[in-house]
């Protein structure tokens, strides 16, 4: 089952296209990580996602084939936007009180034992609490929900480090209690590699990168060798990246398969999440899909440059 | 695929119940009573002030209606002083109180919706499980209702407020473009299109401010073009040579003819200029200091010299068909505007 599938979805607003021909499928059972420049179109696939937004063209399905913002859709789906708003005047328990009458189920008693824990006043309007205490609260509302889908629109843009681990303590415990998948938007790379097992890279409102983040990584190496050979494998070794420092070039290569040579005098490393994503940033024309979200595709395609 | 498996539900995903209508009662209440409460205070005040000035009033107009006979000379002067202590205050309120349906659209109408999208609250709200149509629909029903019922008990108090004037043959019959609106079923009509008006502006424009005052502009333009040119024409309006058509029918147009002809009113000076009366306009006549002692009414006088006095007007006995045909369009018109915000509520969201 995907926990949002994509066709062909494209979504414009004006006359400028922040999703086009995207096809996606996220697999359930995943945390799964939407990267990708500003602008790339995240906030727009998540918003399609959640029902917010209409595709201009294509079609989005979430939870195994219901249309994106049908009631099964919305009741399986918990969301949290961007800067997380809330009521302002509402106090936290007027918030409780709300997203209780607003949903077929509501566990009161994770919200308020959760909320607890974290020290948040039920008294409190919203308005006052601090950015960390808002981000909390609007995650523990959407978990009380008990989504089978958590869809988080950047949320740690404005928490501190401290708030930022605390957040994603919560999301990793909902995942290991109750099994919810998990996408989300993220810019900050170094908090993702803890948490995201599955990566999707967009860049200008396209899929550049998708796939379990095991594989990605299992699939990627850096040849470290004399910078003077790097062009000359440039061809052979479906080379994502190139990095020349002095003498030295580190090459980000896709690997075609496990057992792939290394060339005479280079080394071989294996390649980090941020590396391996900041590498694809770089260079937005390169791209590493996985086979069944490209119709006839058996295989992953290849490395283009 | 992956090594974790979702837990299985029980619950079957085909009869999935929706969440109960009923749930958005404690939301609405919750979000928008301030909005009621400033509505309450806004009709309460106005009531507070119509009982205060309406009770001593509706006291002087007790020796009004007593007076017997009516036709009689007494009854007539006493009459004519009861309007004179009460009617020039009244006109000022009056018109003072044409402005509540436009507060109402702008304070209780345009910030529903463009409040959600000013401070990104619909991202939070449309996502959850009732449904963001459901939702609208709840909300602006619950609203349209509070408000709709607030404006019915005003016009029930309006309308006893205004009732010794009207008895006592004030110059505004219950026709009249400055008390029509305020009273009957289309006070509330009014409000309830104000509120619409405010709803879909707030939907449209997505700011609470610029939302409101585009709000009050709308909802003057319409009152304006209604008042003054369209409600003269919900039913043809009568023709008489009858010159005694006055208030409380309602007078559109007025004008002399002599021969089948319109006369302008330099003819009808000439004919005048031997009692030396001016006619200001073809209904004020202005006497000078040769006239006549005995001159009776300049009217009578036109017509013994063989001009015809026309008269275009709406009889009071059509001010229920009036107030009938008024209030609904403009419920049509509230629902119309509903039933659009709604559609494009669930239409586009971002």
């Amino acid at each position: 089952m995907s926990v949002i599938e994509t066709r062909c979805v494209g979504k414009c607003y004006g006359s400028t296209w922040a999703v086009r021909e995207c096809t996606l499928a996220i697999p359930d059972g995943h945390v799964a990580a939407l990267v990708g420049p500003n602008g790339a179109g995240k906030t727009t696939l998540l918003n399609l996602a959640v029902g917010l937004a209409a595709p201009t063209a294509g079609t989005v399905t979430v939870l195994g084939g219901k249309p994106a913002g049908s009631p099964a859709a919305l009741d399986g789906i918990a969301f949290v936007a961007q800067d997380t708003p809330l009521y302002e005047n509402l106090s936290v328990t007027d918030m409780l009180h709300l997203t209780r009458n607003l949903n077929r189920r509501f566990d009161q008693g994770y919200a308020e034992a959760r909320l607890g824990e974290l020290g948040i006043p039920f008294e409190r309007k919203t308005g006052e609490l601090s950015g960390g205490q808002q981000a909390q609260l609007a995650l523990t509302l959407a978990l009380a929900r008990r989504p089978r889908l958590l869809v988080l629109d950047e949320p740690m843009a404005m928490l501190d480090p401290l708030a930022r681990h605390d957040f994603m303590a919560t999301v990793m415990a909902a995942v290991a209690d109750d099994g919810v998948s998990v996408v989300l938007s993220s810019h900050v790379l170094a908090e993702l590699e803890r948490v995201a097992d599955y990566l999707i890279l967009l860049s200008r409102g396209r899929v550049q990168v998708a796939g379990e983040v095991d594989e990605l990584l299992a699939r990627h190496r850096v040849l470290t060798g004399p910078a003077a050979e790097a062009s000359r494998y440039d061809e052979r070794l479906n080379v994502v990246f190139t990095q020349s420092g002095g003498a030295q070039a580190h090459l980000l290569t896709r690997m075609n398969g496990s057992t792939d040579p290394v060339p005479p005098g280079w080394q071989a490393h294996p390649v980090g999440l941020e590396e391996l994503t900041l590498a694809y940033l770089r260079e937005p024309d390169a791209s590493a899909l996985p086979g069944p979200t490209r119709a006839g595709d058996t295989e992953p395609s290849e490395v283009t440059r | 695929m992956s090594a974790l498996t979702m837990p299985t539900r029980s619950e079957p995903e085909a009869n999935l119940r929706p969440v109960p209508w009923r749930n958005m009662a404690w939301v609405t209440w919750r979000q928008h009573r301030l909005t009621l409460a400033g509505v309450l205070a806004l009709f309460g005040a106005a009531a507070m002030y119509l009982l205060i000035s309406g009770l001593p009033m509706h006291h002087a107009y007790a020796t009004v209606a007593a007076c017997r006979p009516i036709t009689s000379g007494i009854c007539r002067q006493v009459a004519v002083n009861f309007l004179g202590n009460y009617a020039p205050g009244v006109g000022y309120v009056v018109g003072l109180l044409h402005v509540i349906p436009a507060l109402i659209g702008a304070f209780a109408g345009a910030p529903v919706l463009a409040r959600e999208f000013e401070t990104g609250t619909f991202r939070y709200t449309w996502t959850q499980g009732f449904g963001r149509a459901r939702w609208t629909i709840a909300k602006l029903t619950l609203l349209a209702v509070a408000v709709t019922a607030a404006a019915a008990a005003f016009s029930v108090l309006f309308t006893w407020y205004y009732q010794p004037l009207i008895g006592a043959g004030d110059d505004n019959g219950p026709l009249s473009p400055a008390i029509f609106d305020l009273r009957g079923i289309a006070v509330v009509a009014w409000t309830l299109a104000a509120f619409a008006i405010g709803v879909l502006a707030g939907t449209l424009i997505r700011r609470v401010i610029p939302a409101m005052f585009a709000t009050i502009a709308v909802w003057a333009g319409l009152a304006f073009a209604t008042g003054a040119y369209l409600r003269a024409h919900y039913l043809a309006p009568l023709l008489t040579t009858n010159p005694n058509v006055r208030s409380p029918a309602w007078v559109i147009s007025q004008w002399w003819t002599r021969g089948g002809k319109p006369v302008t009113l330099d003819t009808i000076n000439k004919t005048l200029g031997a009692v030396d009366v001016r006619a200001i306009t073809l209904g004020v006549f202005q006497p000078g200091p040769a006239t006549p002692a005995n001159f009776g009414d300049p009217v009578r006088y036109l017509i013994a010299h063989g001009y015809l006095q026309l008269t275009r007007y709406q009889p009071t006995s059509r001010y229920w068909p009036f107030q009938g045909i008024e209030s609904g369009w403009l419920f049509a018109l509230s629902v119309l505007l509903l039933g659009t915000t709604v559609w494009l509520v669930s239409r586009r969201a971002t």
